[in-house]
This record gives C-alpha cells, sequence and structure tokens, in this order.
C-alpha cells in the first residue's frame, strides 16, 4: 500500500478510466504484485493465503447451506438430513463446510505457532497479532455456533455447557444465561439467535482479516531470521515468488481436505451427533470438536467452577498479551537455543491437553492436565518472561541476503535474480 | 498549529461535553432494545408452570417431567434415603442446607428438583454414585438423595423450584 509503484501503468483505456476516479488496480498491483517479501520465507509463511482461502470457501459453501437449512428445533436435525440426501450435492456442500472449519483451526493453528516460533508477534508487529488473536476468538464463536445448528445430541449438550459456563459470573450469572438462551434453558430463542450469528460473524471476521492484512501490509513480514529488510537484496516480488508458493502450499492443504472430505467426512465429528437433540438426556459422554480439546481439558483440570471459567478465559486471553511477556530482543528461534526447546515443549503440552480432553475427567487424565495446565500458564508468565534476561542468543546474521546466501553457499545475485530460497523450518 | 491553555473552561467546551453526553445517552436508549429483545419473551414467560399427578409413581422412584424446557425429577423417596440424608452433618456439606428446608413440611417423601447440574448444565443420573443420589456424567459431580452435592466439580445443591401440593396426590410445579 505505501509501497505503490509509479511505475504502474494500464494499458486498457477502460481500465485506466476507472483507475484514475478509484485507484484499484494500483493497490492490487502494489499489495500484491510488486509487493517486496523476505526472501527468506518458507513454506510455514504460507497458511495466511490458506486461511483466507478457507474463509471464502466457509462463507461461500455456508451461504448455499443457509437457503436449505430449517432453524428451529424441530426442523433443524431434519433439514441437515434433507441436505444429506435430497438436496443436489448437498452432501458434498455441507461435508466441505464441516471438514473446512477443522481444516480452518488446523491452519490457523499451525499460523499461530509460526508466528510464536519465528517471534512474529514482538515489535513492531503486536497490533498485527493482537487483531489475529481477535479473528481467533471470532472464529471460534463462529464455530461453536455453527456446530450446535444441527441439533444433534452433541450440538444441543454443547450449547448447553457453554452457556452455562456465563452462570458462573458472580451476581448477575442467571440473568446472562437467560439472556443468551431467551428462555430458561437451551431451546428455539437459541437455536435461531445462533443461527443469526453464525451467518453474520464470518463477514466480522472478514473485516478484521482485512484490518490484519492492513496491518501486515505496513510493518512488512517477519521471515525466519527474524531480522528487519534492510535492502532491496533481502526481497523478491510477491508475484510470482509469494504467490506461487502459496498456490502450492495451497493446492497441498485442499488435498488434505479433499481426503477428509471425501474418504473419512464424519472422522472428526463425533457420532452422536446424528442423534436428534434431546433436552431430557445427556450423553453419557460429551466432548467437543478436536480444536477445542485443549481449553475443555484445562476447564476439567480445575476442580472449582468459577475458577475453571476463568483460568478457561485466561488460556486465551494470555495470548493478548504476549508481545509483552516475551522479553528477549531477538525475534527467530533460530538464534535462541533455549526458547526453541521450550516452545516445542508448549506444543507438546497443548497436544496433550487436548488428547486429555477426549479423555473421561478422572483419575490420572485430571493430574496429568493439572500438571500440563500449569506448563501452559508458565510458559507465558515464566518462561518467556525470564529467557530474555537467561539466554544467550546465537550471534544474527548481518542482513536476510547474508543469511541465505551462507547457507546456500552461492555467490552473491542480485535482487530477484534467482528463485525464492527454500529455508527449512 | 498552537497549543491553548485557557484556565476557565470556555462555553465551547460546555457544548461539547453537553451533545457528548446525550449522544451516548441517545446511543444508550437506541442499544436497550436490542438488548432486551433476547431476555425470555411474553410467552416463554407464559408457560411456567406444570401439573404433576403423583399416584403412579411408585416408592423409590424417580420420575422427569418438563417444566421451562428444564427436567425436573420429582423423587419418591424411601424411608432410607431420607434418614440417609438427615444424618449427614451440615458441616459435612459443600453447600449446607438441611434435608427438612428442601421438601414441604410433612411430605418428606416427596422430593422435587430441577435436574440440571450447578456446574455446567448436565442432566445427571439417579440412583448412581456412592451418595444414593445423582451423578453428572459430564464432569463427575454426586448429589445425595435429598440433591445436595456432596462433590464438586458442581458448587451449589440440586436447585428446588418453587412448586405446592394442590392436592395430597398432585404438584403443580412453577
Amino acid at each position: 500500500m505505501q509501497h505503490g509503484e509509479p511505475t504502474f501503468q494500464l494499458k486498457n483505456r477502460t481500465l485506466r478510466w476507472v483507475e484514475r476516479r478509484l485507484p484499484i488496480f494500483g493497490l492490487i498491483h502494489s499489495s500484491f504484485v510488486a509487493y517486496p517479501t523476505p526472501r527468506n520465507l518458507n513454506y510455514w509463511w504460507t497458511f495466511g493465503g490458506i486461511l483466507s482461502f478457507m474463509l471464502v470457501v466457509q462463507i461461500v459453501t455456508g451461504i448455499v447451506l443457509a437457503m436449505h437449512f430449517t432453524p428451529t428445533v424441530d426442523g433443524a436435525f431434519n433439514s441437515v438430513e434433507h441436505i444429506m440426501r435430497d438436496v443436489n450435492y448437498g452432501w458434498l456442500l455441507r461435508y466441505i463446510h464441516a471438514n473446512g472449519g477443522s481444516m480452518f483451526f488446523l491452519a490457523a493453528y499451525i499460523h499461530m505457532a509460526r508466528g510464536l516460533y519465528y517471534g512474529s508477534h514482538k515489535e513492531p508487529r503486536e497490533l498485527l497479532w493482537i487483531l489475529g488473536v481477535v479473528i481467533f476468538l471470532l472464529m471460534m464463536a463462529t464455530a461453536f455456533m455453527g456446530y450446535v445448528l444441527p441439533w444433534g445430541q452433541m450440538s444441543f449438550w454443547a450449547a448447553t455447557v457453554i452457556t452455562n459456563l456465563f452462570s458462573a459470573i458472580p451476581i448477575f450469572g442467571n440473568a446472562i444465561t437467560q439472556w443468551l438462551w431467551g428462555g430458561y434453558a437451551v431451546d428455539q430463542p437459541l437455536l435461531q439467535r445462533f443461527y443469526s450469528l453464525h451467518y453474520v460473524l464470518p463477514f466480522a471476521i472478514a473485516f478484521v482479516v482485512v484490518l490484519h492484512v492492513w496491518a501486515l501490509h505496513v510493518v512488512g513480514q517477519n521471515n525466519p531470521d527474524g531480522i528487519d529488510v534492510k535492502t532491496d537484496k533481502d526481497t523478491v516480488a510477491f508475484t510470482p515468488y509469494a504467490s506461487m508458493k502459496d498456490s502450492f502450499a495451497l493446492v497441498c492443504f485442499l488435498i488434505l481436505t479433499a481426503w477428509f472430505v471425501f474418504y473419512a467426512p464424519n472422522y472428526l465429528g463425533h457420532p452422536d451427533n446424528y442423534i436428534p437433540a434431546n433436552p431430557l438426556q445427556t450423553p453419557p459422554h460429551i466432548v467437543p470438536e478436536w480444536y477445542f480439546l485443549p481449553y475443555y481439558a484445562i476447564l476439567r483440570a480445575i476442580p472449582n467452577k468459577l475458577l475453571g471459567v476463568v483460568v478457561l478465559f485466561g488460556s486465551i486471553a494470555v495470548l493478548f498479551i504476549v508481545p509483552w511477556l516475551d522479553t528477549s530482543k531477538v525475534r527467530s528461534a533460530r538464534y535462541r537455543p533455549l526458547y526453541r526447546w521450550f516452545f516445542w515443549l508448549l506444543v507438546v503440552s497443548v497436544i496433550g491437553l487436548g488428547y486429555l480432553g477426549s479423555k473421561p475427567p478422572e483419575g490420572i487424565y485430571v493430574a496429568a492436565a493439572r500438571i500440563l495446565t500449569i506448563y501452559y500458564f508458565a510458559h507465558f508468565f515464566v518462561v518467556l518472561p525470564l529467557l530474555g534476561f537467561i539466554e544467550t542468543p546465537r550471534p544474527l546474521p548481518s542482513s536476510i541476503s547474508e543469511a541465505v546466501l551462507k547457507k546456500k553457499g552461492g555467490a552473491p545475485v542480485t535482487a530477484g535474480g534467482v528463485a525464492a530460497p527454500e529455508g527449512r523450518g | 498549529m498552537t497549543v491553548e491553555t485557557t484556565a476557565e473552561p470556555s462555553r465551547r467546551d460546555f457544548l461539547y461535553i453537553a451533545t457528548a453526553t446525550v449522544g451516548a445517552v441517545g446511543a444508550a436508549a437506541a442499544a436497550w432494545p436490542l438488548i432486551n429483545q433476547m431476555n425470555p419473551d411474553a410467552s416463554v414467560l407464559a408457560l411456567s408452570s406444570a401439573e404433576v399427578d403423583l399416584k403412579p409413581i411408585a416408592v423409590g422412584q424417580i420420575v422427569t417431567v418438563k417444566w421451562r424446557g428444564k427436567p425436573v425429577f420429582i423423587f419418591h423417596r424411601t424411608k432410607r434415603d431420607i434418614d440417609e440424608a438427615r444424618a449427614v452433618k451440615l458441616a459435612d456439606l459443600i453447600d449446607p442446607q438441611a434435608d427438612e428446608a428442601r421438601v414441604k413440611k410433612g411430605k418428606d417423601e416427596w422430593l422435587v428438583l430441577v435436574g440440571v447440574c450447578t456446574h455446567l448444565g448436565c442432566i445427571p443420573l439417579g440412583h448412581q454414585g456412592q451418595y444414593d443420589g445423582w451423578f453428572c456424567p459430564c464432569h463427575g459431580s454426586l448429589y445425595d438423595t435429598s440433591g445436595r452435592v456432596r462433590r464438586g466439580p458442581a458448587p451449589l445443591n440440586l436447585e428446588v423450584p418453587p412448586y405446592e401440593f394442590s392436592s395430597d396426590t398432585s404438584v403443580k410445579i412453577g
């Protein structure tokens, strides 16, 4: 955006006419064609593009599913079956939408882990990171509400348990939950308002994504070496280098998505959600979708209701202040010999919590969940602040091009003279 | 641009503050209907009582009826259930309350409860757990034969809804 090229010229007269009045082609050109990207970006940097694509997929499939869905307690479950059996390609659209949600979260978690590993949350990208956390929160709300819509047993009891989290709030808890329900229990008013909000929230996400990309284009991308771009030699043009790399990664990601859609469409779901909602019977074992399991394990690790809810929300809220908890001036874990171990320990603890969240809340599972919950918070509140003082970082390369060329062992070349070099993640 | 500092607030400052205040009040007034529309509506409030015939409920049986969209347990307690509930020391309870305070006087055998776990709203399973009351399958809370919580994470006893005996063999809940 601020990298607009004065040399950008349109040949077509009509387009030139438009451009003089609304410089949209110049904006696209400067943002997605000429935009300089660090030349050392690796494949972990392709998930932003993948996420944007998945958002569009979810919105498009969601809009057409809404044409066949009935948001009533008597009609919702049957209309989903109607979509599966009667609507032309309804099975395909629903399976893409349901598995698309999971793949969206998979990409988001990789994207966030990438940010934490390479220090993308650090100065000057704090606001960019915070906007990302806002998107993540909106995604969670949207996914949860969408999961309620088919009105199966898991839908109903997920809605009950999650809305009851608010009843833990002192004094106002009951009034707030009844306000959310529009009644005294999860029923028609809740289903209908969730439908309305599930439809609109993705557009709110799209809006924050625009802010996220805008902020990104102001401060520029971070890179695997975590050092600033200094000269033109450190960058290559977005097109074709980044756009081709993003496209290739997207195709690989879509192959995985397609495998789920066509070969294991219900693998990530729960069979109980094919039983119509019954307000008088709770299933013996209720679990959320896989992407919420770590938080569910944290909730259940705490034996006190209010504290459990506070810690659950705290586990996400802590992400907002990560830029200030991480005291190290060095961004990339490549040059942080201690941090990279703790990073992987965090990854292992989150995956471990996810596993424990899928197990019944008893005995060894609860004990293990408590240990991992403690590590999760210790990582942010103890490890990150202390490492900045304790750790001796490895020497940083003087520039991105130096780092790249040293690794490749090649002679210096002019900017853009070779294909974007691949760094290891 | 020069920075003006005046000791006295000017007439213009007053107008700015007054305008902003009226605007804020107006915005809040406009937001209230948008927020309040989500509260339980008139039709939901109208369906707030249920009549239950107690005759078919055998001793020892728990019957579940629906009231305000929620399950209500009606437990026809045995002598043993009542004695067990009354033998407990109040100090041992998480949410101390005497069994006598949870039933109607002279109707000790009838326990009426909202069948919603006070933790996160799951429906506990009857005649289960070491206290012979209810066990919540979601997060493992245990309730006794008076519906009082005996093991967390639930913080409170099962709620006793407002009800009255409309005759010796029927109750009106709500």
